[in-house]
């Protein structure tokens, strides 16, 4: 049984249908890659699964429990977290109190444990610590989210565009660090549109065209699939 | 020298500051009125004032902790003081065969038909009209944002206002419209002897400092609980706090349900005061009043809520018509400086929009928001990394 299992989800904008019947599954301690350009429906499948835009069809269910309709505090508490597209950090929150916003639905006594290992993750963090976020970069600023979404304590932890508007060398920083945060057990579900980096941290991949699944493999296949390097990879 | 910067360094981070600020200047503010005549009518000016911090402190936790724009503030000091009429007077005489109902009620007040509640149970009944009213009209408002939130709220701030004005379902009076509840019993509380307005007004005036220390307790408590970090992660990004777990309902109802509460303690304190609760108080611009005050002082700020409340308060109610009323005639102009004084308001918001947009006390992330446009816009963050 798959620790996230989408099956076939219709979510609308309004009256726009965005997914016409997506389904796709992440494994435990697997790194799983949504690539697709601009409006294939990428970001709208992360929002279905962390609530914010339930579908109106299909069914998602999450470590055996059918999530479709749960609020999104409720999808937090279940133990999905997300860094949302934008990153969406609290500009005039300090880094530190965007951390404890990210553990707002703990009470347990390894809250600040945690921040360490945040803070291990991204040293960066630490030298900012009381810095406002909103006087970050945006790399800084990414990082920020992804710890803030790790701060929850998540199973699934899903990222929306690490890489975007962000200068290319802490791109390739911020996915050394997503490597290491799956080496240390984290299951992570991850849209990209820059699927150089994408494919090459993740075991397996979705291609979203128009909100379908237009194409499902390994990471490496799609990597050497020819439609797939000239749509998504620029080669 | 590093070793006394540090030292004022520690000083300002003094997590009890506001505490040591807010016993100085409570306990100053308690004795002074008895270097006045105890009818004075300064004092009078000052127990209004203390009442409209409570009232602004409570409509500072949801525009300025949860950034809910509310334009219908009105509508529960109408209810709060409507808590008062209703439970500390003749108005509902005909109940329990005219002999009416007396809980802890004060001497005289005893002997009359009606409800007579004790003022802390006034209060009670209050906070909880209020606050279940406050949910009411933030129900509708959930799903909104921003400038239509303040017309819904103002929408029913004005609709609370008519039914004060009108008054009756059927046969049945429930505000006595423009002739007022009256008279609303005096201030009574357990162990003391009633507070008599005719011989002192000293007493009133204790009893609203003491709310406003109350409030302003309540109000630093809730913005450092998780609560207020909530409302504020709500007010700087809603997406993402909900993506942090933060209940948008619960939470936004929380702010209206305890903003509208403060607003309940204070009216029903002024309908003791004025002895009278008259469906005119309650209009629009009694909103726009309050809201003033907070956007003065500075959205958000605690401190900053008190002084601005205080400022408008003495503005409204000393300076403009005591002090300053005789300007126009003696510049050979036929009217009154009470006839201008929201023309003096407007002016005077104006000239803090010009001159220190950020209020006169403002909250530190507002500030940055205004000074250095950090989190004014996202696109222009974006645009920088």
């Amino acid at each position: 049984m798959a620790l996230l299992e989408v099956e076939g989800i219709e979510t609308y904008y309004g009256n726009i249908k965005a997914l016409k019947g997506v389904s796709l599954t992440v494994e435990r301690g697997e790194v799983v890659t949504l690539i697709g350009s601009n409006g294939a429906g990428k970001s709208t499948t992360l929002r279905s699964i962390s609530g914010l835009n339930p579908p109106r069809k299909g069914s998602i269910r999450f470590d055996d429990k059918d999530i479709t309709t749960t609020a999104p505090q409720d999808i937090v508490r279940v133990g999905i977290s997300q860094s949302p597209e934008g990153r969406k950090c609290f500009p005039r929150m300090t880094v530190r109190e965007n951390l404890d916003m990210g553990a707002y639905l703990r009470n347990d006594a390894e809250i600040s444990s945690d921040m360490d290992n945040v803070f291990e993750l991204f040293p960066r963090l630490k030298e900012r610590e009381k810095q406002k976020a909103g006087t970050m970069s945006g790399g800084e600023q990414q990082m920020l989210a992804i710890g803030r979404a790790l701060m929850a304590k998540p199973t699934l932890l899903l990222l929306d565009e690490p890489s975007m508007g962000i200068a290319p060398i802490l791109v390739e920083r911020i996915y050394e660090t997503i490597a290491e945060i799956n080496r240390q057990g984290m299951t992570i579900l991850l849209v990209e549109q820059n699927a150089n980096f994408a494919l090459e941290v993740s075991s397996r991949g979705y291609v979203l065209q128009t909100g379908t699944v237009a194409l499902t493999d390994t990471s490496d296949n799609l990597r050497n699939d020819p439609e797939v390097q000239k749509a998504y990879l620029g080669s | 020298m590093s070793a006394i910067n540090s030292n004022l360094e520690s000083f300002r981070n003094w997590k009890h500051a506001n505490l040591a600020i807010a016993v100085v200047l409570i306990g100053a503010l308690a004795i002074f009125p008895l270097f006045k005549p105890p009818l004075d009518g300064f004092i009078d000016d000052c127990v209004l004032a203390l009442a409209y911090v409570v009232m602004a402190l409570g409509l500072n936790i949801v525009v300025g902790f949860a950034g809910l724009l509310d334009l219908g503030f009105v509508a529960f000091y109408a209810f709060g003081s409507y808590a008062a009429g209703w439970f500390a007077s003749d108005f509902f005489s005909s109940i329990n065969g005219e002999k009416g109902i007396h809980i802890g009620a004060g001497t005289f007040a005893s002997t009359l038909p009606g409800i007579h509640l004790n003022f802390l149970l006034v209060l009670v009944a209050a906070v909880i009209i209020t606050s279940i009213a406050g949910m009411i009209i933030g129900l509708p408002t959930l799903r909104l944002r921003g400038d239509y939130i303040a017309i819904v709220t103002l929408a029913f701030g004005e609709i609370i206002g008519r039914f004060a004005v009108n008054g009756q379902i059927g046969g049945f009076k429930y505000t006595n419209g423009r002739q007022a509840i009256s008279p609303v019993d005096a201030l009574d509380l357990p162990l003391l002897k009633e507070f008599d307005s005719a011989f002192s007004i000293r007493g009133y005036y204790w009893v609203a400092l003491t709310m406003v220390a109350f409030s302003l307790f309540v109000n630093f408590r809730l913005r450092d609980s998780r609560l207020g970090r909530a409302w504020i992660a709500i007010r700087e990004d809603e997406v993402a706090a909900v993506s942090m777990g933060i209940p948008l309902v619960k939470t936004k109802l929380m702010a209206y349900a305890a903003g509208a509460a403060f607003g309940g303690l204070s009216g029903a304190f002024l309908g003791t005061y004025f002895n009278s609760v008259n469906a005119n108080q309650f209009q629009f611009a009694f909103s726009i009043f309050i809201l003033s005050m907070v956007i003065l002082g500075g959205l958000g700020s605690i401190w900053g809520t008190v002084l601005g409340a205080i400022t408008l308060s003495f503005i409204n109610s000393y300076f403009i018509p005591d002090v300053f009323n005789g300007i126009p005639g003696s510049l050979g102009l036929d009217f009154d400086l009470t006839q201008l004084s929201f023309g003096i308001f407007g002016f005077l918001l104006v000239m803090v929009m010009i001159l220190r947009p950020e209020g006169l006390l403002p909250e530190k992330r507002r500030r940055l928001e205004l000074k250095e446009g950090i989190g004014a816009d996202e696109a222009i963050v974006e645009v920088r990394a």
